[in-house]
């Protein structure tokens, strides 16, 4: 599908889009699943699913958990390809899939590339393929009409930006700041002067993500983003709250 | 595109973005030293006057007679500085660090061996120090934790995961990516993504060249075999890369653990339960399942129970060059006796699986063929695990005794 026509045209006036993230099969794959049709009724334009692994080296305590517990609790690959499925046909926006290399690697990367063209899925983000481990993963992607999101960060030199945007199609995630995912971030004047370097690397849009987790964020990347990803902060609200407590998170935001 | 740090099909750099410029940093430093021949010459002259090298080469009269075959040298890595080889590969990484001008180091460690030497060369060098330790391996290995904790380094038991190696592992990632500025991730074994398996052989190649030099000094001949242990494949690489281009058999040991029928083991070479996969930034043999979900491992000896290997190693095992076997946790502790009663030797629990395998074959070997078994480690931190074991009636009470002492001394404290 075309992601950044879909993110173009969603573009509204008052605030970047919301793309938020659940890994599938925490705590249930019943309960993920509610999850998702809590967030989209909720208003978000797009959505993360992630796919556990029991190696989750760029996630922090909350997600990491989350993966843990989803295997714990029996999750399997064809059980997440089955769940992005259903969540393909049933909602009307966007789904990614964000997972680790080897989740596609031991699948296949063909077959599991086209497994998500079948199902709908728009895109995927594997945050351990750089783009020169990437080339039967970007080959595939590209053969299928698949967006994959490549990651930009703070401490990516000009000319490597220039390569990851070369590779990327969709939209670039902009991983806001040194860490792993769940950390506070300072919306502050360095984060603009990154985002505006990122925005000089690339036509696509700009997903901003790691620590956006509150209105004053949000509206912090008004004009400096098209989308703004929340992933940790939905966790830990389902935790303490429940589906209840989600919803209002996330109508609160905008 | 480039594909640097492959061997065969196996290695990589499967990075996040966010540490791509360290990388590279880390990447150019180290080939920078490795090109200046004055900076083996500082290495070797600092591994001679800190740790004790050259470490000796030394022949086991005594086990030669009791297996009638074989004669057998043992390469002496536990009489390195902190007790196991190490150091070797620390001391090396600690050179890199002053060259990158960073001031912390962190390092994952499974038996506390790594964390052990990582904390002296911070301690050495001025660097502050983190090690990431699984939980499980923290009360293994209690011993090593105190002399880390003495030793100034912060030790963070590590409660995610299987709450071994690989999840320390993990966690010194985590770490890495948000203070890489002024950190250094000192990696302690022969994994993980380029430059590091290239990087840390390096500087454990001392052992092999080492070796090599000594046999020969005292043989004139080169020997038959040699064995080592792998848990990430460090101490085996050093040895190694001494006989690659001699008509020497190199053979890796793996940990049998329960019996590789167990499935309680962490055999990734020597038997066919490991898969090619991609995790902690490279690409190797992996024990996970069909889904490319890590298995659980098993070893007596928490420096083997590892779920990847060196690339370098899975490239040597696809060409045939090195063979690999496993020994299991109670070939490993009659092994350990063995060496204790018939040499005085006290290998470390990991060592004592080269031990294993070398014992099976030495009978089997013409009296004049000359084998080497590289002692990676001596066994002091072992003492609780091998003290259980042997199921040391002794040593429980003077535990017990001790245990009286410091709950008397809280109570009158309270
Ligand atoms: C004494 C000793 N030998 C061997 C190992 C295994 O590591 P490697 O395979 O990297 O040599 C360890 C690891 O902790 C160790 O402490």
């Amino acid at each position: 599908m075309d992601l950044t026509a879909y993110i173009r045209q969603r573009r509204r006036p008052d605030a970047p889009l919301l793309m938020t993230h659940i890994v599938i099969g925490y705590p249930s794959m019943a309960a993920s699943y509610a999850m998702v049709a809590e967030m989209v009724n909720a208003g978000v334009e797009l959505m993360e699913l992630q796919i556990p692994f029991s190696e989750p080296i760029a996630d922090g305590p909350v997600i990491l958990r989350a993966n843990q517990e989803a295997l714990a609790a029996g999750a399997t690959v064809a059980g997440c390809l089955d769940f992005a499925r259903r969540a393909a046909a049933e909602f009307p926006i966007p789904f990614l899939f964000m997972s680790y290399y080897n989740i596609l690697y031991k699948y296949g990367v063909e077959p599991f590339v086209a497994q998500m063209a079948d199902m709908g899925l728009a895109g995927a983000i594997v945050p351990d393929l750089p783009p020169e481990e990437g080339g039967a993963y970007l080959q595939a992607m590209a053969a299928h009409a698949l967006n994959p999101v490549l990651i930009f960060a703070p401490t990516s030199p000009e000319a490597r930006l220039a390569l990851l945007a070369r590779h990327a199609r969709g939209m670039v995630y902009c991983v806001a700041r040194k860490g792993v995912t769940g950390a506070d971030t300072d919306f502050t004047a360095s984060l603009e002067d990154y985002l505006a370097r990122c925005r000089r690397s690339t036509d696509l849009p700009l997903a901003v993500g790691f620590g956006v987790k509150q209105r004053s964020d949000i509206a912090f990347l008004k004009d400096r983003a098209e989308v703004a990803v929340i992933g940790t902060e939905t966790i830990r609200r389902f935790d303490t709250g429940g589906l209840a407590a989600v919803r209002s998170f996330i109508e609160g935001l905008r | 595109m480039n594909r640097k740090g492959y061997y065969g099909g196996f290695g990589g750099a499967f990075v996040p973005e966010i540490l791509e410029a360290t990388f590279d940093e880390l990447d150019r430093v180290f080939e920078e030293a490795k090109a200046d021949p004055a900076f083996w010459l500082t290495y070797s002259d600092l591994m001679a006057e800190y740790a004790g090298r050259p470490t000796p080469l030394t022949f086991a009269p005594n086990l030669t007679a009791h297996f009638g075959g074989a004669q057998i040298f043992i390469k002496r890595e536990d009489l390195n500085h902190t007790g196991a080889h190490k150091a070797n590969n620390v001391m090396g990484q600690g050179l890199l660090v002053q060259r990158m001008g960073k001031r912390r180091v962190i390092a994952e460690t499974g038996a506390g061996q790594h964390g052990v030497a990582t904390a002296t060369m911070a301690a050495r060098f001025g660097f502050e120090c983190t090690i990431y330790m699984g939980a499980v391996d923290v009360e293994r290995q209690r011993p090593n934790v105190f002399w880390m904790q003495r030793l100034g380094a912060e030790v963070i038991p590590v409660e995610t995961g299987t709450r071994i190696l690989k999840d320390a592992i993990n966690e010194a990632f985590r770490d890495w990516v948000a203070r890489m500025d002024t950190t250094h991730y000192v990696l302690g074994t022969a994994c993980g993504p380029h430059p590091f398996p290239e990087m840390v052989s390096f500087f454990q190649s001392i052992i092999g060249r080492e070796a090599r030099e000594q046999v020969l000094a005292r043989t004139g001949r080169l020997p038959g075999r040699v064995y080592a242990c792998v848990g990430g494949g460090s101490n085996a690489m050093g040895l190694f890369q001494g006989f690659m281009d001699d008509p020497v058999e190199l053979v890796g040991v793996e940990a049998g653990g329960r019996g590789l029928d167990s499935g309680r083991h962490a055999a990734r070479l020597a038997w066919p339960d490991a898969s090619v996969g991609v995790a902690q930034g490279y690409k190797t043999y992996f024990l996970q399942d069909g889904d490319g979900q890590m298995r659980e491992t098993h070893s007596v000896a928490a420096g083997l129970d590892y779920v990847g290997v060196s690339p370098i190693l899975s490239h040597l095992k696809e060409t045939g060059r090195v063979r690999f076997e496993a020994a299991t946790d109670d070939e490993v502790i009659a092994a350990l006796s063995l060496a204790m009663q018939k040499e005085g030797l006290i290998p470390a629990l990991e060592s004592a699986h080269a031990f294993v395998q070398a014992f099976k074959e030495a009978p089997h070997l013409d009296r004049d063929e000359i084998i080497i078994i590289n002692q990676s480690g001596r066994a002091d931190k072992d003492i609780f695990t091998v003290a259980e074991a042997f199921d040391d009636p002794q040593w429980r009470a003077f535990i017990r005794a001790r245990a009286d002492k410091y709950r008397k001394i809280e109570m009158r404290n309270e």
